[in-house]
């Protein structure tokens, strides 16, 4: 071990022990945290602990993933069980405080799981955290500090094995041999693509130039996948440990990390990440004394979903509007500012760290043999249990929805998802055995994409589920291709005859000539897959927009009572 | 009169131009100063496109194409507070079109933009980020999830004061 990392293990140790010594409090943070009202049971845990004498700790920590559970908060005292305490108000905290902080002894009746301080430690009465049914399930890589630590403390990351991956690489590893660990571990591109990240990076390490530049997209504007910001919330390091590692494997200079602007707690924690990372020697020139010298920066983007595209985020560090270049030249040759350049997701490179500590072949044996790992897939809309679970490869589609996400609601029927974002797929049941795989979803029309799964109970009128999904591909074409620019707002005006119950039967021919327009005509993903949400949801329930034309019944869905409120605007 | 505008007018170019230099990061464009400058004053005046020209060494057709694109740059000053509703997927499962026509009619407004009185600024997000708690509203960026249609109304009204 180097001894430039050997005193920051130090430093690490110590600050665990320090943190392990007193009562500490985490509570689950995170926009969704956020939003559930983490941060009043956080102002409560601190005004409790000072008026009552109190000693304690209390972090605001990332996001466990159970985000039903919000506001999450897990309190461990020296020697006791950490105990897991869900949906939490500022009205419990006086209690928790006086009960579990300072008289140790746990509050059961509100306990949701726990896990034991050393073997043969009961709690009696509560399940622990390890066995509830949607934490049993997962495989934590990406996610294996989320809620554990907290994103802003550089020494808490170290200390759970945090940067060991670099240290290995940076001492002893040439560059191609952390490129063929990769290449080996079967890591494919977490973005959509499922390109084989190995193979990419090889483009670049294989151009001699001396500025080359990994790009991680965090843009992530799909609606119902919010893993890439959770992963920037909950633990930014791990990110920017395989940003790192994959400079040191391409022989790259810079690494940009590339969020959409707003996105306040992401950003924040991402650039505090970075200068800590500086500070410590592990950016910079000489990281950890080795001979590397790589740069990071995070970069800021407008409100643009196109800008996710990977050679529209180019134009948009740039500081142009974000459309999309043309290929050739690839950004492997000439990428930002003209210099070789590798765009890869957040996701992929959350895997990197790990990969590299415990081996290519480790990655490899978890999920199938074509998809290697794990998903990240965020669950929402009428679920049981939403949140972001990490589940290995080769799950079906059904047990991620039964066992991890617990059913709909109400005891009632899940009748469709949207997965892949906006420009994925709408699904009826007869895919739900659909394994997750990149393969076996895409075969059944079916993308992965992003890992966002929108649930629908039997209520949902699919027709306008389609039309909000339309409207968001309008609204955020970015122009430049004219097929998806006036095809997607041609397409729209279509949906809102078929909603209103006025269109004629040629309609969805019409539909179908200006999607295949948008397919060969459009220059991204964005207008060449814009119409696919139409196309899929008319293969699995073609029965109701039949009826839409057929039975003259009457507007639909939002339509019924007026019209659907979703922007109107083309960009210029 | 006349001078007090020119002041005015003066003042705001100083501070536009302290927030274009006072960008510290390495990669400084046209976007980011735009980014800066909204963040600062929360829309961008004539003299933001103006200025961000000069800075950037380009044309101010150049930069108007940057700031028309992205959508959340804005123009004119917004209200005082800011009442985001999410539209994504997500929410509209949960019944994000139901919260909108509710806030429309507490905050009487029937598009995106000010109330009568510039008071409150009604925006339609399109993801907001926390879909596991749809659905979702933000007000003045603070997120708040699982609305119902009484809470959306009522959080309308105290922002109406």
């Amino acid at each position: 071990m180097t001894v430039a990392f050997a005193e920051l293990r130090e430093r690490a140790d110590r600050r665990w022990q320090e943190l392990n010594d007193a009562a500490w409090i985490r509570v689950g943070g995170g926009v969704s945290g956020e939003a559930a009202g983490c941060d009043e049971v956080i102002e409560a845990f601190n005004s409790e602990l000072q008026s009552s004498g109190t000693s304690g700790t209390v972090s605001r920590v990332g996001m466990y993933g159970i985000c039903y559970a919000e506001p999450l908060v897990d309190i461990k005292t020296p020697g006791g069980p950490r105990v897991w305490y869900a949906n939490v108000t500022p009205e419990q905290v006086p209690e928790l405080v006086a009960q579990h902080v300072k008289g140790e002894q746990p509050v059961i009746a509100s306990a949701f799981g726990y896990e034991p301080a050393g073997e043969g430690q009961v709690l009696q009465g509560v399940t622990k955290f390890e066995d509830l049914p949607d934490v049993a399930a997962q495989t934590r890589i990406a996610s294996r500090n989320f809620g554990h630590i907290d994103p802003q403390d550089l020494l808490q990351y170290i200390a759970k094995g945090g940067y060991a991956g670099l240290e290995k690489a940076l001492d002893g590893m040439a560059p191609d041999q952390v490129l063929e660990e990769v290449k080996g571990s079967g890591l494919r591109g977490r973005g959509g693509a499922a390109f084989p990240t190995g193979l990419k990076w090889s483009f670049l390490s294989g151009n001699p130039a001396k500025e080359k530049y990994i790009l991680c997209n965090c843009e992530e504007g799909d609606p119902g996948a919010f893993n890439d910001k959770a992963i920037l919330e909950s633990d930014p390091h791990t990110l920017l440990e395989g940003l790192i590692l994959a400079g040191y494997a391409t022989n790259s200079s810079k690494g940009f990390i590339f969020i959409r602007q707003g996105h306040d707690e992401p950003i924040n924690a991402a650039r505090k990440a970075v200068a800590d990372a500086y500070e410590a020697g592990l950016l910079g020139q000489n990281i950890l004394g080795s001979e590397f010298s790589y740069d990071a920066e995070v970069v800021l983007t407008g409100d643009s979903y196109v800008a996710g595209e990977e050679t529209a985020l180019m134009e948009a560090i740039e500081g142009k509007r974000s459309q999309p270049r043309f290929r050739p030249p690839f950004p492997a040759q000439a990428g930002l500012w003209g210099k070789p350049s590798n765009i890869n997701n957040v996701k992929s490179l959350a895997y990197v760290p790990q990969i590299i500590a415990r081996g290519g072949e480790w990655f490899k044996s978890v999920g199938t043999e074509k998809s290697a790992g794990t998903a990240l897939v965020c669950l929402s809309g009428d679920i049981n249990r939403p949140g972001l679970f990490e589940i290995p490869m080769g799950l079906t589609i059904r047990q991620v929805l039964d066992d991890v996400g617990g059913g709909a609601p109400g005891g009632k029927k899940i009748k469709v998802l949207q997965t892949g974002g906006p420009l994925g797929g709408v699904l009826g049941e007869e895919a739900f055995d659909t394994e997750i795989d990149f393969d076996a979803m895409s075969a059944a029309g079916a993308i992965l994409g992003s890992g966002g799964i929108i649930v629908g109970n039997e209520d949902v009128n699919v027709v306008d589920l389609t039309r909000a999904l339309i409207a968001f591909n309008q609204f955020e074409s970015c122009g430049k291709c004219f097929p998806c620019r006036l095809g997607t707002t041609h397409m729209l005006e279509t949906l809102d005859r078929v909603c209103m119950n006025k269109a004629y039967e040629e309609d969805f021919a019409l539909m179908d000539r200006i999607g295949n327009s948008m397919k060969v005509g459009s220059l991204c993903g964005h207008g060449q897959l814009g119409y696919n949400p139409i196309l899929s949801a008319v293969k699995f329930f073609k029965d109701e927009f039949d009826a839409c034309i057929t039975e003259h019944a009457g507007p639909v869905g939002s339509f019924a009572d007026g019209s659907m409120i979703t922007p109107n605007r083309t960009r210029p | 009169m006349a001078s007090e505008v020119s002041e005015s007018a003066n003042d705001i170019r100083t501070q536009i131009q302290s927030i274009l230099n006072g960008q510290i990061q390495p990669t400084v464009t046209v976007l980011s100063s735009l980014l800066a400058v909204q963040d600062v004053l929360h829309y961008l005046p004539n003299e933001a496109i103006e200025e961000t020209a000069a800075f950037s060494n380009t044309t101010i057709n150049e930069v108007w194409s940057v700031a028309s694109f992205y959508t959340n740059f804005r123009f004119t000053p917004p209200g005082d507070h800011t009442y985001e509703v999410c539209w994504g997927p997500s929410c509209h499962v949960k019944g994000a079109q139901q919260i909108l026509k509710c806030v429309q009619a507490e905050l009487g407004v029937d598009r995106e933009g000010e109330t009568e009185d510039g008071k409150v600024t009604l925006k339609y997000g399109t993801c907001l980020g926390a879909c596991a708690q749809a659905p979702v509203i933000a007000i003045d960026h603070h997120h708040k999830g699982k609305i119902t249609t009484e809470i959306a109304a009522r959080l309308a009204r105290e922002l109406k004061g």
